[in-house]
């Protein structure tokens, strides 16, 4: 059954996630929270692509790509060999990075010691993940960016006639920047079918809940109006998920609305709603409290 | 001399025939930018964005990740201002091809401050990965296009439109200076428009008695250093650059870099924008206003030579006046 392999990654997932942020003293758990469900159901069900093609371990970074240096690499290669029927995928919130890296690990994509690499000095395993780091093929680490990429790799595909699908996984975040509305413009415009997005609506960002930072309205009625096919869905219903991604609207971008919990799987940090972009500890009964809490739940309670 | 009308649209056209990878993108400049012959004749090839120039520095970054060899149009402002993060993230770092045609470089609009490039070249040459080229005649606009196809990087390139004089039989030479005239007394350095102004200085200078060797640049990144180093030898009393740019980061400042870093004492004077903002104005009114135009390099030169040759704007070949509205401009920008 798909369903048992999906569950198995995401749990997957949010385990090397937590005990990397417990190793390294915080991290970017709660992106794990929301995102290993929707993740792990694109990598194992959705998306069409070939075997990882890159080192298990991945290789040092070796210098930004230009005319001097043979040497740069993307980290596409993690998502396999490109081909014309073959789906691609982006990541645009490079700081979900280390979720990244545990769902590759997850999906046999990237060797366990490659999460070692994280953040490590000299590495390509980067924090924020760079078109060198694996998985990642552009640089999105300036949010909103990637879409527009994405978009234009989807034009590109449709006037070489290739039949695989672009697909995009943004974070709700980037739906304040201005960019993101001009690329839902030009999508409409050249009526890019072939593109569809998976936006992670956890409602949380840098400064804590968006209903604070800024009113961010009706995403699925301001996406509609700029012309993409919208569904939205339980960000963490694998089922639900499949469903939507398999949808190929007819001259328009299909966009998932994944609405997610972003302690969903570790209820134990509600306590620390709604600041939970970046998970630290101020003190040793901190730590403690919320690794027994946590282990408890995702190692015990099946 | 002989004035050509539009040589971009026609180049455009011929360059890109007969390469299907070769995509022409516009933002809502497309007549002011020369492209609605290619837009009538290929518009499978065509592709208009709106006012998205953020969107579309990455899009196109997009599109050359796939193979294809886009050519943004737009005013040179509208390339590097608005969109600068994206033009670092997602082309320069990838050093992805794309080329970045931008029209009405510097003060030649009177669209002032909003649509004046005047710091273009100082922000865009510290930006690795991206060539910097820029074109001084209507030769230089036909053959700039396989030039900036064949940089195997991003290219930002400053085209000049309309009413273009012919000033070189030769294509333009990537990474080469342009002797136009040689001399001992003085080493002139001109790009862009300032190189046909220079010239109407140089050659009542030259009458008069004064030797001086006149480089035309047409690339700014990466720059012949070799070049102008050789030219350099022998010049008795100093260099002069004129630049359609702020005098501070652009080829006045390549040309400080590189004495400095040789050793050489050498007096230079940096004609060009002296760190201020122009505005809105005709071209050869800002020209004057401003010091980039033939009587402030005499007067510069003069300095160099603490010698009076007593030449006035009478002495000079007339001035070519553009009028406000004509037929090789598609609004009175």
């Amino acid at each position: 059954m798909w369903q048992d392999e999906v569950r198995r990654v995401a749990l997957g997932i949010r385990q090397r996630v937590f005990e990397h942020t417990l190793k390294n003293q915080g991290g970017y758990l709660s992106q794990a929270c929301s995102a290993a469900d929707f993740l792990a159901t694109l990598y194992i069900k959705t998306l069409k692509l070939g075997p990882s093609i890159a080192p298990p371990v991945p290789r040092p970074f070796a210098g930004p790509p230009g005319v001097n240096n043979p040497n740069s690499f993307t980290g596409a290669d993690y998502h396999g060999a490109k081909q014309p029927e073959y789906d691609r995928f982006f990541i645009s919130p490079a700081h979900y990075a280390l979720v990244i890296y545990a769902a590759l690990i997850e999906t046999g994509r990237m060797a366990p010691a490659g999460l070692d690499l994280f953040n490590q000095d000299g590495s390509s395993v980067e924090m924020i993940g760079a078109e060198h780091s694996p998985g990642m093929e552009v640089t999105t680490g300036s949010l909103a960016q990637g879409l527009s990429m994405a978009a234009g790799v989807a034009l590109a595909r449709k006037l070489k006639q290739e039949s695989g699908r672009v697909w995009v996984f943004l974070s709700d975040g980037e739906l304040q920047e201005g960019q993101t509305w001009e690329a839902f413009q030009v999508i409409h415009h050249y009526a890019l079918d072939n593109l569809a997005v998976i936006v992670d609506v956890n409602g949380q960002q840098c400064d804590g809940a968006m209903d604070s930072v800024l009113l961010p309205g009706s995403f699925a009625a301001k996406l509609t109006a700029f012309g993409a096919q919208v569904i939205e869905v339980d960000g963490h219903d694998i089922e639900a998920l499949q469903q939507a991604a398999a949808i190929r609207p007819l001259q328009r971008a299909l966009v998932i609305l994944a609405k997610t919990c972003p302690y969903q799987g570790m209820d134990y940090l509600k306590k620390r709603y709604p600041r939970l972009h970046y998970v630290r500890f101020r003190s040793t009964e901190e730590f403690n409290e919320l690794e027994a809490a946590i282990r408890q739940q995702l190692y015990h309670l099946k | 001399m002989d004035l050509v009308s539009k040589p971009y649209a026609q180049a455009f056209i011929e360059f890109a025939r007969h390469k299907p990878e070769v995509l022409c993108i516009s933002a809502d400049l497309t007549s002011s930018c020369e492209i609605d012959g290619f837009r009538e004749q290929f518009p499978e090839r065509f592709f208009s964005m709106g006012m998205t120039e953020q969107h579309t520095l990455s899009f196109c970054a997009g599109l050359a990740l796939e193979g294809f060899r886009p050519f943004f149009h737009t005013f040179s402002v509208f390339l590097y201002r608005r969109p600068y993060d994206q033009l670092i993230n997602s082309i320069a770092y990838a050093n992805r091809r794309v080329r970045l045609m931008g029209f009405l470089p510097g003060i030649t609009t009177p669209g002032g401050i909003t649509h004046q490039a005047i710091e273009d070249i100082a922000v865009l040459r510290s930006v690795p990965n991206l060539t910097l080229l820029e074109t001084g005649d209507a030769t230089e606009v036909e053959t700039v296009l396989e030039v900036a196809d064949a940089i195997d990087g991003p290219v930002y390139v400053r085209v000049w439109r309309g009413l273009v004089p012919r000033l070189f039989t030769t294509p333009f030479g990537f990474n080469q200076l342009r002797t136009l005239s040689q001399g001992k007394d003085v080493l002139v350095l001109s790009a862009g428009i300032t190189t046909e102004e220079a010239m109407r200085a140089t050659q009542a200078l030259i009458q008069t008695g004064v030797s001086i060797t006149h480089l035309h640049v047409s690339t700014l990144k990466p720059f012949a250093r070799q070049a102008f180093l050789e030219a350099l030898v022998g010049i008795r009393y100093g260099i002069v650059t004129i630049e359609n740019h702020t005098i501070v980061g652009g080829l006045g400042s390549i040309v400080a870099e590189i004495l400095a870093e040789e050793g050489i004492a050498k007096k230079l004077i940096r004609l060009g924008l002296q760190d201020t903002f122009a505005h809105g104005a005709s071209r050869p009114y800002l020209m004057k206003k401003y010091g980039l135009d033939a009587m402030a390099l005499i007067r510069a030169i003069e300095k160099l030579l603490h010698h009076t040759t007593g030449l006035t704007a009478n002495e000079l070949p007339a001035v070519r006046l553009d009028t406000v509205h004509n037929e090789a401009k598609a609004e009175a920008l």
